[in-house]
């Protein structure tokens, strides 16, 4: 069976159109986040968040009427939501940062919190969660994250230029830079809250986008030892088709899991799933239209030898030719 | 051939048995209540705390009050000197927790000076003069191993308490910049009583036994004829080498507390035997001397959170050092600790707390648990749909590959998260890429009319550097996330990473032992299903 059979679409030729329509995604997205913010999660912005389960069904409304009318500074700026399953009778009160929250003081909004839903005529409810973070926690974890994510492209940038040529990992390195920049944008549109986990669904969405680019690369290359008398661009347009169907099935199967893990992961992973399936996506279609685009864009002025045809291990006599200088012809 | 395919697929059995006895059994015979050995149990996959419910808190030591302490502790002792050598001063102030300063010392009697201070700069940097005023900077090396110091023994106290709490498989360590103490208690569902615990001051006494050793409560007790003297306390405590508790009376007043020690290092006594030796502040060194002189002979108990942890006989008048003798070098060791770690060398503060209910763990591995299902469902369906027996390969690669990554997380003792199993999902979408970009590639051989076996050939060998590529940058990524994360990321992370390296070999080995076995007998096969 195929998807794609002998397709000839001139990916390249749509290069233009495709840095342009993500440009304006990038962009707005920037723009909804500069504007209406990107709403932090715990672990950054610090705060209390309690989840309360009640033996009676509590409306979200209820419980929010309660903490305007018993909640020491009233329930200004306080999130009430229902969590996880409706039959639980949960939901989730979170209180924004409110002064001190460390020490001895970590807990004293926790404990107001409780005392304002039960004068409020609520009936019985236990607290099954909590969660409380001092400001500290957000500033040392925004460094380390952005940290990791500055290191693992610098890490698979060295790698592929090691493995292939400078180009291509310039190719691959932007167009991950890309898919974060897209995921951010929609992450801002929907207004998913920025969690820890949400940092880790990024992290992987730049392994997932590289993995999907090398794959397009490795064809590349292969591609422009075996056909030398056509020009960087055919080869690259005839590399995307021939790994289309793979492509495809490949974002299909990981989406396929990333939807499972939306639909039936619970509460806690949804953004994590959220951002998962926006990357796949993104990840996919920057692999097709923003990596091998900036090879060619790179490359267009070069009149030297592509080193991208690097010598194939344990294969004399390619390794013999290649090393003489071949002229890869860039439109 | 033969032979080879035979070691290929005897290789795949014991890997797969391997892995699904460490991994696979344990999880069936909880769920079913099938017996389960003991060195099984030991190796079983670990739940991370968000899916078994308990106490998550991070504490970070406030390393400046370490410092602020020797530094003032310094300044007095130069003080002293000063007052000893007669050099006219006008002060000696600590004025940052690095730093203190001498004032008002005349130009004529800087040598002097010098040679006063000639202790302090041991550990201090001396400034030049400006009008008289010398100012003193702890050395950069000794602030950070003071700090370094009070970390390592704020973590010993906490691990000292939370054993106290009778918590099973808890968990104590240093995070971030090394300030920060991670504290999880499974399981543990009032938090305030253990933060109040953990956060309490360690009180240590040097203090007279009455009686004792006796070997329970009410053997004490009955001595006494049920009353214990108003002065004395009746503690629990330990009897030199031996393990189960005994009790001693005490007396109430102590000669010396935790707040009188300024240090206590191993060493060893005048016959050659472990002992502790440990220095007081100077006030208290005056009236343990007189203590100790009027007590020669007797047992002096050292207690710490009410509990005797050893009792040695006062062999001489002590003053400002003192060495408690009579121990093990276990014990010795151990006594060291409990007297730094008891005098808490740096105030602790509380910056996260999470409480996990056991209702809110559950929740999460059903809902993790259904989205497995399901996303190995829909993975499963798929390939079989489009790849046809070829895809059959694909599946049992698939389940080879979770079972081996369950197995290792087990074997390797990585802690399972919520944000594992995501991670544990994804591998199932992500690694079947694998498989795909194999069988595209035989595929395409196959239209280029070549025939099954040189197509085979071709599909696992050109693509195993790109999928050595692939799996390599996706790598570098889980490496940098393993760095970054704390308890349920880094669950995540070890999945990917374990899910990476076993998808390698799956995908490739396996998958293809698979095609040998269905193509072994038929050299010349036409057709292949995929």
């Amino acid at each position: 069976m195929h998807i794609f059979h002998n397709t000839q679409f001139d990916f390249l030729r749509w290069r233009w159109h495709a840095i342009v329509l993500s440009w304006v995604v990038i962009i707005a997205g920037l723009l909804v986040g500069f504007t209406r913010g990107v709403p932090l999660g715990l672990e950054f912005a610090g705060g209390t968040a309690i989840i309360a389960q009640f033996e009676q069904t509590a409306s979200v409304e209820s419980v929010r009427q309660a903490l305007d009318r018993n909640y020491p500074s009233g329930g200004e700026n306080v999130v009430v939501q229902s969590y996880g399953d409706p039959s639980q009778r949960q939901v989730m009160i979170r209180v924004p940062q409110v002064g001190g929250e460390g020490g001895t003081s970590l807990s004293a909004t926790r404990a107001a919190v409780e005392r304002a839903l039960q004068s409020g005529n609520l009936g019985k409810f236990t607290v099954v969660g909590s969660e409380i973070v001092s400001p500290t926690v957000g500033r040392d974890l925004s460094q380390k994250g952005l940290s990791a994510f500055v290191l693992s492209l610098l890490g698979i940038l060295a790698y592929i230029a090691f493995r292939f040529e400078f180009s291509f990992a310039v190719g691959a390195v932007i167009a991950t830079i890309h898919d974060i920049l897209v995921t951010f944008a929609f992450l801002a549109f929907f207004q998913y809250d920025l969690t820890l986990n949400v940092i880790a669904a990024l992290l992987t969405v730049t392994g997932y986008s590289t993995n999907d680019t090398i794959v397009i690369f490795d064809r590349v290359r292969e591609n422009l030892r075996s056909m030398r008398s056509k020009s960087l661009n055919e080869v690259i347009n005839l590399s995307l088709n021939q790994t289309l169907g793979r492509t495809v099935i490949t974002a299909g199967t990981a989406l396929l899991s990333a939807i499972a893990l939306y639909l039936f992961g619970g509460e806690v992973l949804r953004g994590f799933a959220f951002t998962m399936i926006i990357g796949i996506i993104t990840g996919t279609y920057s692999s097709v239209f923003v990596a091998a685009a900036i090879v060619t864009f790179w490359n267009r002025k070069s009149t030297r030898r592509l080193a991208a045809v690097k010598e194939p291990q344990g294969d004399a006599a390619a390794g013999q030719r290649g090393r003489k200088p071949k002229r890869a012809k860039a439109s | 051939m033969l032979k080879n395919l035979s070691w290929r697929i005897l290789t795949t059995i014991v890997v797969l048995v391997i892995f699904a006895t460490v991994g696979v059994y344990p999880i069936a015979a909880n769920y079913y209540k099938l017996p389960l050995p003991g060195w099984l149990a030991e190796k079983q996959l670990k739940l991370g705390l968000d899916l078994k419910g308990g106490v998550h808190l991070v504490l970070r030591v406030v390393t400046d009050t370490a410092l602020k302490a020797e530094t003032e502790a310094q300044a007095e002792r130069l003080r002293e000197g000063l007052g000893t050598a007669g050099v006219t001063n006008t002060g000696v102030t600590a004025v940052s927790s690095v730093q203190f300063r001498v004032d008002g010392v005349p130009a004529a009697q800087e040598a002097a000076l010098r040679q006063a201070s000639a202790d302090a700069e041991a550990s201090f940097d001396r400034g030049s003069a400006t009008n008289g005023s010398y100012t003193f900077t702890m050395k950069p090396n000794l602030q950070k191993s003071l700090r370094d110091e009070s970390v390592v023994q704020a973590r010993q106290t906490i691990e000292r308490r939370v054993n106290d709490l009778g918590v099973a498989e808890p968990s104590i360590a240093q995070q971030g910049n090394g300030e920060q103490i991670l504290v999880q208690l499974p399981g543990v569902t009032d938090v305030e009583r253990a933060k109040s615990i953990i956060s309490s001051t360690g009180l240590l006494k040097l203090t007279l036994v009455e009686q004792g050793p006796f070997s329970s409560r009410e053997q004490a007790l009955q001595t006494m004829n049920n009353v214990v003297p108003p002065d004395q306390e009746l503690l629990p405590g330990r009897q030199e080498g031996a393990a189960a508790t005994v009790y001693y009376t005490v007396k109430k007043a102590a000669a010396v507390t935790g707040r009188d020690l300024r240090n206590a290092q191993a060493s060893i006594d005048e016959y050659n035997r472990p002992a502790v030796h440990f220095t007081l502040k100077q006030d208290a060194a005056l009236r343990f001397g007189n203590f100790t002189q009027s007590n020669l002979g007797r047992p002096m108990a050292i207690v710490l959170d009410d509990r005797v942890m050893s009792v040695a006989t006062i062999q001489g008048r002590i003053t400002d050092s003192g060495q408690i003798t009579g121990l093990s070098p276990a014990e010795r060791d151990n006594t060291v600790i409990t007297l730094k770690s008891g005098a808490l060398p740096a105030s602790m503060e509380y910056i996260q707390e999470q409480t996990i209910g056991p209702s809110l763990g559950a929740d999460a591995i059903r809902a993790g648990v259904m989205a497995s299902i399901v996303g190995l469902l829909l993975v499963v369906a798929f390939m079989l749909f489009y790849y046809k027996l070829s895809g059959v390969n694909a599946v049992v690669a698939l389940i080879f590959n979770l079972v081996i990554l369950l197995g290792l997380m087990a074997y390797i003792g990585a802690v399972m998260t919520l944000p594992g199993i995501a991670g544990f999902v994804l591998t199932m979408g992500i690694g079947v890429d694998s498989n795909v970009l194999i069988f595209e590639r035989i595929k395409e051989e196959l239209e280029n009319g070549r025939p099954v076996r040189v197509s085979l050939n071709a599909g696992f060998g050109r693509v195993f550097l790109t999928l050595l590529d692939t799996h390599i940058s996706a790598a570098i990524a889980a490496l940098f996330l393993l760095q970054f994360g704390t308890g349920p990321i880094r669950g995540f992370a070890y999945t990917l990473l374990i899910g990476l390296g076993s998808n390698l070999f799956t995908s490739t080995f396996v998958s293809r032992t698979l095609f040998e076995m269905v193509l072994g007998r038929r050299q010349q096969a036409a057709t292949l299903s995929i």
